[in-house]
């Protein structure tokens, strides 16, 4: 057979003669260590190889066609994943050869990666005005579980308390980390209402609440429906007295414009790193980062791999190495923090080249840009008859759309709305029924005053 | 032998940190002014008072600052057989396709019926893994290998709380020789973790097995053939012991090269296992993901997988998102996992074909077991379970024991040199380090014999220098883009830095503490 274009070794003169110096009598002969029982007894029926790329790319091509992307139609889905603008450097050298291929490699011999690592985590640092910054774990649901088992190695205590209307995605990821009930280790996760008026944490309910039992409380900022939350300091204020870590969720894209959540009193940050630079990809952007004070109390529970500057042989140069890595399950198994393997470090990368393109005014910019057009889409949605924005203030990027007034459901708006090439905005009527039927829009820099004036026709088309 | 290796001599740009870069006013990109003024629309207090401080570069010096970067990776543009990430060639055709927008711009909460090729994808693929394991269902939400096993123990748990067995089933046994995810991902769950050490044939007994065999068992985590290259012909016995116990067996099929198309992990007792996608399935390291780990089990398991589970309606042909599963141990990680990941794995698969990947698996035993002549013939290398006489699989543990003894230079420092010659420097060995100074070498199908050829005459040369020069294998590597790092300053806590932000202070403080 013709030798295959990813196996060297496939020439039939080249296998003879590393056969031969084996000594061994067939290549099957090397397989002697499994027992002859072990092996299957049913032929393998896999679909036909596709050994040219020639046929091998337009086979997927095919495939992939099947696909309608927001690009080529117009999308207000956010919850959790965000459609931002990528730019186009990033794709350049996060495609790197070296950089895509690098597995593990010695801080000399793969110095620019860990150079890379440092300054992904050195401007996230100052994003969110946190000294020190883990390499990111897999997603903002597992940064803030990683967060909150974190806080409870540290106060020993085994209940946390998150808002009640939270991303259900996110929850279920919080909920997974925290074990179920009849695990002697469970960590109970008790919701805090939120005010029905102001959509922000219900601080009487907080306040009923909190106890000594809490290892910590979670908010988020913007929060699940968009809002900003402007308590951050009496809640923090509360945990605190209570003994409990004060652990926020934010995504960093808006960090340009709000203020860093240790400025209200956060002691550990955790959050999103897809809006910085990675493709949606159909939740495969996902990436998430844990960040605190640099105290060895924290520094000490992270179950990141950490990556510190430290010096080298030579007086003038900088060097990038590992740093409390033994804490890891890596050093110590079942004993480690939780676990450590293979995360979103390419990702990571990305997120580094996205940061270092914006600067402190491209992140104010595209701040202030997502703010006037994500409010200018909630006015305009507002004024489409029958349908009413939940809370038309204090929101970023993400904004609550009500159209029980229009006697119709969400799901028949977001059908008719495919039908115009329109991907409305995430249905919320099952996982928070209070809100009747209501989706939860996403607006941000990509979206155009003509983009915004096409759903609201077409929403007037609709709901007439 | 065929030569005498060469140096090679990494780019070297004495590149400064980012955070020193850039000048005030410099802009790397900006944004469409507002059509209305946004000042107002932050609430009272929540207003950023002071910008972050980041470099203000141009798009320009960006660039160049990571090409640079870039430059100084070794990683797989020299010969990496770096042993138990089974390196392959990360097709490039993957790449390209990754970046169209039916891949990249597709948003995971967008309606079944836009992103039909997507599920198809992941369908045609979940069937090629069921083929190669058995099993009966497989979902793609682990984010890499050890959130696969972190799955299984999660499965596990919603296994035995519907069994009303959850309080009662609280061990989870392990071996030495797994890989550390497996009983951290365990006590992580909430599991007391037995872990079975090693035996004369490289593997533990079958009493030892029994012995911590009990109403107490949840499940058995287990990797086979493991990183010294040996398989357990006991395995069939151990999933039997496993199942009379009323336990679990999960495979680690983490070393899957050596064995695809040969077993089943099904046929051979085991009621779940996971594929790694970003090595065996050659999607791309990444320097460590974004990854999958496929976690794949039996029909008696599938109701408890993490939700959604894609599903194709034979009638229509048409494939959907299946939420509706009650007993669903939730989510492990949000959304349906890395789909842009599982469209290169099924490119990988479909471009090797079934013969493809039984070929390529006796390519890696092949050059495993070629590998070990040369470097047997080396002097100061010494074969992890030397007792263990037949053919390794795709992998084998080697140790530099006797080198050190002679020359106090062990596998760090050889490793270190070995990159002077554009080697990546090897993986050693998880910890706790069984054989003396540890290295695994894994040439996979994917490293022609003369890269083989180049790694052992490397390791052969720098062997002959650690006894003629030891002060310079002692002080590598010389060719690289930095000299030797300091380990231990990020070790103290009033050292380590994370961030630069806290580099900035720490340096301020030390430099103060010197001035008294």
């Amino acid at each position: 057979m013709t030798a295959h274009p990813w196996m060297a070794n496939s020439v039939p003169a080249i296998k003879e003669a590393m056969l031969r110096e084996t000594g061994a009598p067939s290549i099957e002969a090397l397989f002697e260590q499994i027992p002859e029982a072990h092996r299957t007894q049913h032929a393998f029926n896999l679909p036909p190889a596709l050994r040219s790329e020639v046929e091998l790319r337009r086979h997927m091509l095919q495939l992939l066609a099947k696909n309608r992307s927001c690009e080529e139609n117009l999308s207000f889905l956010g919850a959790g994943i965000w459609q931002h603008h990528v730019p186009a450097i990033v794709d350049e050298v996060a495609g790197r050869s070296e950089f895509l291929t690098s597995v593990w490699g010695t801080a000399m011999s793969d110095h620019g990666r860990n150079q890379a690592w440092f300054e992904f985590c050195s401007q996230l640092g100052e994003l969110v005005a946190c000294d020190f910054v883990g390499l990111p774990v897999y997603s903002w649901g597992c940064a803030a579980g990683n967060a909150i088992r974190l806080a409870s190695r540290l106060n020993g205590r085994r209940r946390v308390l998150v808002p009640a209307w939270m991303d259900p995605e996110r929850l279920a990821v919080i909920r997974q980390y925290c074990e179920p009930e009849g695990m002697a280790s469970h960590i109970a996760v008790v919701t805090v209402a939120q005010d029905a008026t102001t959509g922000l944490l219900d601080l009487a309910d907080l306040r009923a609440k909190i106890s000594e039992g809490v290892t910590a409380v979670y908010f988020e900022n913007p929060s699940f429906l968009g809002l900003i939350e402007t308590q951050g300091e009496a809640i923090a204020h509360l945990a605190h007295q209570a003994g409990a870590q004060v652990i926020v969720g934010v995504d960093p894209i808006s960090l340009g414009v709000l203020a860093p959540p240790p400025d209200y009193g956060a002691d550990i940050v955790v959050g999103t790193t897809q809006t910085l630079g990675a493709h949606m990809s159909a939740g495969g952007g996902a990436g998430g980062f844990i960040a605190s004070r640099d105290e060895e109390r924290y520094a000490r529970e992270y179950p990141t791999l950490n990556i510190s500057i430290t010096t080298t042989r030579n007086p003038s140069e900088h060097g990038f190495a590992l740093s409390l890595a033994h804490q890891s399950s890596y050093g110590m198994r079942e004993q480690g923090k939780d676990w450590t393997g293979n995360s979103v470090y390419l990702t990571a990368i990305a997120n580094a080249v996205y940061m270092s393109l914006m600067g402190p005014e491209g992140f104010r910019e595209l701040g202030e840009l997502v703010l006037a057009r994500s409010h200018a889409a909630a006015r305009r949605i507002a004024a489409v008859p029958g349908v009413a924005v939940r809370w038309t203030g204090g929101f970023f990027r993400e904004f609550v759309v009500d159209f029980s007034g229009t006697g119709q459901t969400v799901a028949a708006v977001n059908k008719a709305l495919l039908a115009r090439g329109i991907f409305g905005g995430k249905d919320l009527s099952a996982d928070i029924p209070a809100l009747g039927q209501s989706a939860l829009y996403a607006v941000t820099e990509i979206h155009s005053p003509e983009d915004i004036e096409r759903l609201a026709l077409a929403l007037e088309e609709i709901v007439r | 032998m065929s030569g005498t290796p060469k140096l090679i001599h990494q780019a070297r740009w004495n590149e400064p940190v980012v955070m020193e870069m850039g000048v005030k006013g410099r802009r790397g990109i900006v944004f469409p002014r507002p059509e209305t003024d946004a000042a107002a629309l932050v609430p009272a207090g929540m207003r950023r008072r002071q910008a972050p401080a980041l470099p203000e570069m141009t798009e320009h010096d960006v660039l160049r600052h990571y090409l640079h970067l870039s430059q100084q990776v070794l990683g797989m543009m020299g010969v990496s057989l770096f042993g138990t990430c089974t390196m392959k060639y990360n097709p490039r055709v993957s790449e390209a396709l990754g970046l169209r927008p039916q891949m990249a711009e597709i948003h995971p909460l967008q309606d079944d019926s836009t992103i039909q090729g997507l599920l198809e994808i992941v369908h045609r693929f979940d069937l090629i893994l069921r083929e190669l394991s058995g099993m009966d269902q497989f979902v793609f939400q682990a984010a890499g290998g050890a959130d696969a096993a972190y799955t299984h123990t999660c499965v596990t748990r919603g296994y035995f709380a519907a069994k009303g067995e959850l309080e009662q089933r609280n061990e989870i046994i392990t071996s030495i020789q797994a890989h550390p995810c497996n009983p951290a991902t365990a006590a992580t769950a909430g599991f007391k973790v037995v872990t079975l050490m090693l035996e004369e044939n490289g593997y533990p007994s079958i009493e030892a097995l029994k012995a911590a065999l009990s109403n107490r068992t949840a499940a058995l985590m287990i990797n086979n053939p493991d990183d010294m290259g040996v398989y357990n012909p006991q395995i069939v016995e151990w999933t039997k012991l496993v199942k009379q116990a009323g336990g679990l067996a999960f495979y680690d099929h983490a070393n899957f090269n050596g064995v695809m198309g040969r077993i089943r992990a099904r046929e051979l007792g085991f009621d779940a296992c996971m594929f790694m996608l970003h090595k065996t399935f050659g999607g791309p390291k990444g320097g460590g993901g974004p990854a999958v780990g496929a976690y794949g089990c039996s029909a008696e398991l599938a109701p408890f997988l993490p939700k959604p589970i894609v599903v194709k309606d034979e009638a229509t042909g048409l494939y959907r998102m299946d939420h509706d599963r009650p007993d669903s141990v939730g989510k492990v990680r949000e959304f349906l996992g890395n789909l842009h990941i599982v469209m290169r794995a099924y490119v990988w698969a479909r471009a090797m074909g079934g013969d493809g990947i039984k070929e390529a698996a006796d390519l890696a035993v092949l050059a495993n077991n070629y590998m070990e002549k040369k470097l047997l013939a080396i002097p100061g290398v010494a074969r992890s379970n030397p007792e263990a006489k037949t053919w390794r699989m795709e992998m084998t543990r080697y140790g530099l024991g006797p080198l050190k003894e002679e020359t106090g230079l062990g596998v760090v420092e050889v490793g270190n040199r070995m990159t002077d010659y554009g080697i990546d420097a090897p993986w050693l060995s998880h910890e706790p380090w069984v054989v003396p100074e540890p290295f695994t070498p894994e040439a996979g199908e994917l490293w022609s014999k003369e890269d083989i050829d180049l790694w052992c005459d490397v390791l052969a040369k720098v062997c002959d220098e650690a006894r003629s020069d030891p002060e310079m294998v002692r002080t590598a590597p010389h060719n690289a883009p930095i000299g030797r790092v300091d380990g231990e300053a990020p070790e103290d806590p009033a050292r380590w830095a994370t961030t630069w932000r806290a580099w900035q202070r720490k340096r301020a403080a030390l430099a103060q503490q010197a001035a008294e």
